[in-house]
């Protein structure tokens, strides 16, 4: 795929996440309004700084009017956003290219997700009329289906394997646990895990994503302006996605041990910031663990394991905090919470606090003195259809 | 009319789950008895189990369709609107073929059968019936869910398996067994008085159809006599003076509409050429059948006989067998439940949701289920032909247990399905063991009922364990 992206040419100057939790007591308007003011606030802006908006949810309100409306914007241009659970990095992604053309100078993308006013449990999509031969599957099902076809694959033992992703689990409440914002801030422990009652092939309640209400927001501008706001601004190294055209749930030759619209966008992210050796390259990476499988998978797919070997890394703590590549240090979906529009702009959040050093000293990674990019991977979709954003920051201007 | 009528083909569906009627008794305390009865899955009605049916029977003859498709059953899945329609569309039948539902009552299926038998043209019959007793009740263990499909037409249409040489019918008025509409089950009046109104019927219809046919008792092989009042059925039987057929009481239970149709596929499963077969069937009067295997029998049985389906089975729980016929309640999983499929984009697509019919790109060769305008891989666009996929096998490539989903009967076991000859399908595995399912197991495809929402029954293909 051809990309030339926008290496260097803009930077996020303020990021704000608010605390993901079941927020009963919160309307989905007033997560945007504190998302938005911590944002704007951490930049040193006042509201009518603000020349656009891209607002990504998913599915909790439409249009930009529900944006403009809450916040009483004067008379700004409001794109609301949805490309699944990548809908947040996606408003990010469209906000950049906004200010990369000289639309704009000051750009915001949020994300808010209400999900907890539904009254049902887990994640449940908006109906759209079909014709009813359309799966009814869960995600965490469709999720699950990747663990027996790893296994097979590489001739890894079931019950090693649901272990090695109970590992996961366990590593991402380890870093929730030390983070005020996630919904879930308590250690749990991979044996504990796997003693639990199964709800979708082999994973269990807590190899999922928290349920969670949020919202988080980013403020970009031209990258040449961006010590105007911040003394540390996060420059983009590369913006990739993918929509996957679903052939893997069509081609026979398609196994469930790879999620294919990840790896293209990687591989095209790579290319925009001109990484080679991710291992060595990044100083973290967020990524989309909304089932432990998925990061498991993603740890290939992203180029930070071998083929087959993730699995046994996951065991060595290589993406531990004080591995050689964290992942997820702020709990990931799993410890933090996935307000489905917010998770995007979430995890960039935690590459802004880690990058510039101000995550807190128990979670704070220890890479930063040789490294000084990030990557977040955010999906949106199944294994064998999804929609992949693969973005790359650093503080340096190359 | 000097060409000789009678049976094209034949096939029958027993369902795979079974209850053991000794159940009843230990988890109410009363009712059940002896043996099992058949039980329709969560996920079929008598609609899809005609289809099973249906397609058994098509599937013993090389590219033979039927002129007309009549469909019987007193537990329909729709009323005002056709349900023949549903099997006419799941068996891919041309639009110029018509699809008519006998309705309402148990003699509707027989007359069907009758008239068919008597009708020109090559006729489908496909008859129904899902049986609810209330709890402890009669019909409760006594009932039986089945279907069955014969296609009738002349010799000239092919080799009949049997021939049909007459027969007689007696109609009386009497309210023995009755049900209003909505209800789910019937009621009947005391037992002897049903007795001694349908036996002269019986000794009438037997007599004027051994005249009719220059037959005598004596001629009569075999005769299979059913109704759904038992005590007059099992009188009528030893007034006959004729060996009667297994009733198929203790394996499967009385089918209702079905029922007649089932007993006769099972004694042509296993009867010898020239052999003479009555059918008697108490309903509403009396309706007597006379046929003759023919030569052609041995080799145009279907694939799967009566006796096979009943030997493999796997019992369902008393209470879950309540739960899926309505008649108890349970806590459903915490999601919302699905919406009504939208009629537009189901006849858009009736091809598929119906027929299961995928598209092969005639450049790659790849078979897209579903069916799809552009190809996955070479770039062509709308160079595809019809992959019908109903009748194909294939294995388990990756499989999940879904206990979060939205089901009328939880777990879901869904599985990635790679077909033979090409084609890759995630798609529902039922009548199913999830402890048992693994990858590389062997899949077959069936036509159920999704759910219901608003009203409307979403019918869609499902896969289950191959049984041959």
């Amino acid at each position: 795929m051809a990309s030339h992206g926008i290496l260097d040419r803009v930077a996020i100057v303020g990021m704000g996440c608010t605390p993901f939790r079941e927020h009963w007591d919160r309307s989905l308007d007033d997560l945007l309004i504190e998302a938005h003011g911590l944002a704007l606030n951490s930049a040193g802006m006042v509201k009518d700084d603000v020349d656009a908006y891209w607002y990504g949810t998913s599915q909790s309100s439409a249009s930009g009017i529900s944006l403009a409306t809450p916040l009483r914007l004067d008379n700004r241009p409001v794109t609301r956003v949805e490309n699944y659970c990548a809908t947040g990095s996606e408003a990010l992604r469209q906000a950049c290219y906004a200010v990369a053309s000289g639309a704009y100078d000051v750009a915001v993308a949020i994300g808010g997700e209400k999900v907890k006013d539904g009254g049902y449990q887990g994640l449940n999509a908006f109906p759209i009329p079909t014709d009813g031969t359309n799966r009814t599957l869960t995600a965490a099902a469709m999720f699950s289906l990747m663990l027996p076809a790893y296994a097979e694959r590489y001739g890894v033992d079931e019950d090693r394997l649901r272990y090695v992703v109970a590992k996961i689990a366990e590593k991402n409440h380890f870093n929730g646990a030390r983070n005020d914002l996630a919904q879930f801030r308590r250690e749990m422990s991979a044996e504990a895990i796997c003693e639990m009652a199964a709800v979708a092939g082999r994973l269990s309640v807590f190899d999922c994503a928290g349920v969670a209400d949020g919202a988080a927001a980013a403020v970009v501008v031209p990258a040449g302006r961006a010590t105007d706001y911040t003394d540390a601004p996060l420059y983009v190294k590369a913006l990739s996605l993918v929509a996957g055209d679903g052939s893997g749930l069509v081609d026979p030759a398609f196994d469930f041990t790879t999620l294919p619209e990840c790896v293209a966008a990687a591989d095209d992210a790579y290319a925009q910031a001109g990484i080679t050796d991710p291992r060595t390259e990044l100083a973290m990476a967020e990524v989309h663990d909304c089932f432990t499988p998925t990061e498991l998978v993603l740890m290939e797919d992203l180029g930070f394991s071998e083929r087959g070997e993730g699995w046994s890394d996951v065991l060595d703590g290589r993406f531990a905090l004080d591995g050689d590549l964290p992942v997820n240090t702020d709990g990931g979906l799993k410890s933090f919470g996935h307000p489905v529009g917010a998770s995007g702009l979430r995890m960039h959040y935690e590459a802004w606090l880690q990058l510039r050093g101000e995550a807190p000293a128990d979670r704070r990674v220890t890479t930063l003195d040789t490294r000084s990019r990030a990557l977040v991977h955010n999906l949106g979709g199944y294994p064998g259809e999804m929609v992949s954003f693969v973005g790359i920051w650093g503080t340096e201007r190359d | 009319m000097s060409m000789t009528r009678g049976i094209l083909a034949y096939g029958a569906h027993v369902p795979y789950r079974r209850l053991d009627r000794a159940e009843i008794s230990s988890v109410m305390g009363a009712g059940g008895g002896r043996g099992h009865r058949a039980v329709a899955s969560f996920d079929e009605d008598t609609t899809t189990m005609g289809v099973a049916a249906a397609r058994r029977a098509l599937g013993a003859l090389d590219n033979t369709t039927p002129d007309a498709l009549w469909f019987s059953t007193v537990a329909p899945a729709y009323l005002d609107k056709t349900n023949a329609t549903v099997i006419h569309a799941a068996l891919r039948l041309d639009s110029t073929i018509p699809a008519l539902d006998f309705g309402g009552a148990q003699r509707s299926a027989v007359g069907a059968l009758r008239a068919a038998l008597t009708a020109p043209g090559r006729t489908l019959v496909v008859a129904s019936d899902i049986r609810i007793g209330l709890p402890t009740g009669p019909e409760d263990g006594g009932g039986g869910d089945a279907a069955t499909a014969i296609l009738t037409g002349s010799s000239d249409d092919g080799p009949l398996l049997a021939e049909y040489l007459g027969g007689a019918t007696s109609t009386g008025e009497f309210t023995d067994r009755w049900r209003t509409p909505g209800s789910a089950y019937s009621r009947t009046w005391e037992d002897r008085f049903g007795e001694q109104a349908y036996l002269p019927l019986v000794r009438q219809a037997w007599a004027d159809a051994l005249a009719a046919t220059d037959l005598t008792a004596d001629d009569v092989d075999v005769a299979v006599i059913t109704g759904l009042h038992g005590r007059a059925s099992k009188k009528a039987a030893s007034g006959l003076g004729v060996a009667v057929a297994d009733d198929r009481a203790a394996t499967i239970g009385n089918a209702g509409a079905a029922h007649p149709s089932l007993l006769l596929a099972d004694v042509l499963d296993g009867a010898e050429a020239g052999a003479v077969v009555a059918l008697v069937v108490l309903a509403d009067g009396c309706e007597v059948l006379f046929f003759r295997t023919t030569d052609a029998l041995a080799a145009g049985r279907p694939t799967r006989s009566v006796a096979a389906q009943v030997d493999d089975r796997a019992d369902v729980a008393y209470t879950r067998y309540l739960a899926w016929r309505g008649l108890l309640e349970i806590q459903p999983p915490n999601r919302p439940e699905p919406n009504r499929p939208s009629s537009a984009a189901a006849l858009r697509r009736t091809d598929w949701k119906h027929g299961f019919v995928g598209a092969t790109d005639r450049t790659t060769g790849i078979t897209h289920l579903p069916p799809s305008r552009i190809g996955i891989a070479g770039g062509s666009v709308d160079d595809m032909d019809p992959a019908p996929m109903a009748d194909a096998t294939g294995t388990i490539a990756t499989f999940t247990v879904d206990h979060l989903v939205y089901s009328q009967s939880p777990p879901v076991v869904f599985a990635v399905v790679d077909f033979d000859g090409g084609g890759r399908m995630p798609i529902e595995l039922t009548d199913a063991d999830p402890a048992e399912v693994a990858i590389g197991d062997r899949v077959e495809m069936t036509f159920r009922r999704m759910f219901t929402a608003d009203g409307i029954h979403n019918y869609f293909w499902k896969a289950h364990p191959a049984r041959g």
